[in-house]
């Protein structure tokens, strides 16, 4: 009896990115449609590939995709798609999704052992917190062979016979890597900037206010300052939690507003009393502070165990702070009434 | 200018004595802690370390020990409202400020 055997499914790709994946990328960095940023797992050719050529694993995040076949002009290779739902491979890898089960499955779905005769897969390095070298080769036969960080170095790292540097092999956070994760950061925020402004709105109609102008801008350059400042300015800021860097911009652009509104002589307004001015001191910082705070899951660096010594102090300070902000702001109003 | 977190944090323990020096950690470690002496693993910069778990995955010896977790204070945030472990699910929810 014949043993029926499946068909070898290949997509093909290329090294070339269109308009539309760029403006892909775009939108998923400004958080459109990021959650179904994908492409179909599994075996992909890039240029002419040969039972000799590099197979080279990554993940169905859309943009973990594109950012390697970008940097393969020229390379004739098999990229082998592992299903991380639409996740990055360091963040999937992270999770398990991008891991040895997963790797092992994806191999013997594609029947890799037909397509190429060497016994080598390259694996980003970003993937081994979800990969076990060993235990791939244990049951699979493929040893796994870490490639660099970065896509851009896998040319180089093709050539030199599968060795990376030490360069290669470290993560950096450059200010252009920070700037690029501000946007989503800024989006992520907008609702609940939203539902603040309504309810200042609301305490105006209940007579409670005025909230103005002022209150607008002062609560937005604070966003702007944990969300994007912060960020870009990270390792020049002082300090090293996310939330005391935060805290830090924030209390300099709380002084800038006061100075601004109320402390100068020429532009006063009228009603800026010393305790709408210490409300803003007590709300503004803490606002930038937990923004800040929130970029450590965006960063390359932080530990589990650094972000939560962190949060344990700032989490109530923060909270305490805006209360208390809010109680004097709350009893300005009142004494104006 | 160098990214560096909190000091005197990380949970990473090297058990030299189990370790033979075969090198993979100083491969798959994205920040570069650890060298090779006298054909052992050693860790220079324990407060690099972010926890990834990369090299207690890739030790074929068990040598290395961490306590994996996501670094990342929106994921904490949700495990103390849910109850649950802190994972990186930025998928879950309105939760879009991770990774």
């Amino acid at each position: 009896m014949e043993i029926s055997s499946r068909e070898l499914k290949i997509i093909q790709t290329t090294a070339e990115l269109t308009f539309n994946d760029r403006l892909g990328t775009w939108k998923a960095r400004w958080g459109i449609n990021r959650m179904n940023f994908k492409v179909d797992p599994g075996l992909y050719s890039l240029g002419k590939p040969d039972s000799n050529s590099p197979v080279l694993v990554s993940a169905n995040y859309k943009m973990s995709f594109d950012s390697l076949r970008k940097e393969l002009n020229g390379v004739n290779a098999w990229i082998l798609v592992l299903d991380t739902k639409g996740i990055n491979v360091w963040c999937a890898a992270g999770k398990g999704t991008f891991g040895t089960q997963e790797l092992l499955d994806r191999m013997a779905i594609v029947q890799l052992e037909k397509v190429v005769t060497h016994r080598t897969v390259i694996v980003p390095q970003l993937g081994a917190p979800g990969i076990s070298a060993h235990a791939v080769a244990k049951f699979s036969g493929f040893k796994v062979v870490y490639g660099p960080v970065r896509a851009k170095d896998l040319q180089e790292f093709i050539k030199s016979g599968l060795k990376a540097t030490t360069e290669m092999r470290t993560v950096k956070f450059t200010v252009y890597d920070r700037l690029v994760l501000t946007p989503i950061e800024l989006v992520g925020n907008f609702k609940v900037s939203l539902m603040i402004f309504g309810v200042l709105f609301l305490l105006n109609l209940l007579g409670l206010g005025p909230f103005g102008m002022v209150d607008f801008y002062a609560y937005i350059g604070a966003v702007i300052v944990g969300c994007v400042l912060t960020p870009v300015l990270l390792p020049w800021i002082p300090g090293r939690p996310f939330a005391w860097k935060g805290w830090l911009l924030g209390f300099v652009w709380a002084v800038i507003v006061n100075i601004l509104n109320g402390w100068n002589g020429w532009t006063a307004v009228p009603q800026y009393s010393i305790l709408r001015a210490l409300g803003y001191v007590f709300i503004l910082p803490p606002v930038s502070a937990f923004l800040a705070m929130n970029f450590t899951g965006s960063s390359t660096f932080t530990s589990f165990s650094g972000v939560l010594k962190e949060m344990r102090k700032a989490v109530p300070a923060i909270i305490i702070s805006i209360v208390l902000g809010i109680i004097l702001i709350l009893v300005n109003s009142f004494i104006k009434l | 200018m160098k990214n560096r977190y909190l000091k005197n944090v990380s949970t990473l323990k090297l058990k030299s004595d189990q370790c033979k020096g075969c090198g993979r950690c100083l491969e798959v470690c994205p920040h570069n802690i650890f060298i090779l002496e006298d054909r052992k693993s050693v860790i220079v910069d324990k407060d690099r370390c972010m926890e990834c778990g990369a090299c207690v995955k890739n030790c074929p010896f068990d040598a290395i020990e961490v306590k994996p977790g996501v670094g990342c204070a929106y994921a904490i945030i949700m495990g103390w409202l849910t109850g649950t472990e802190p994972s990186c699910d930025c998928s879950g929810g309105g939760g879009d400020s991770c990774c």
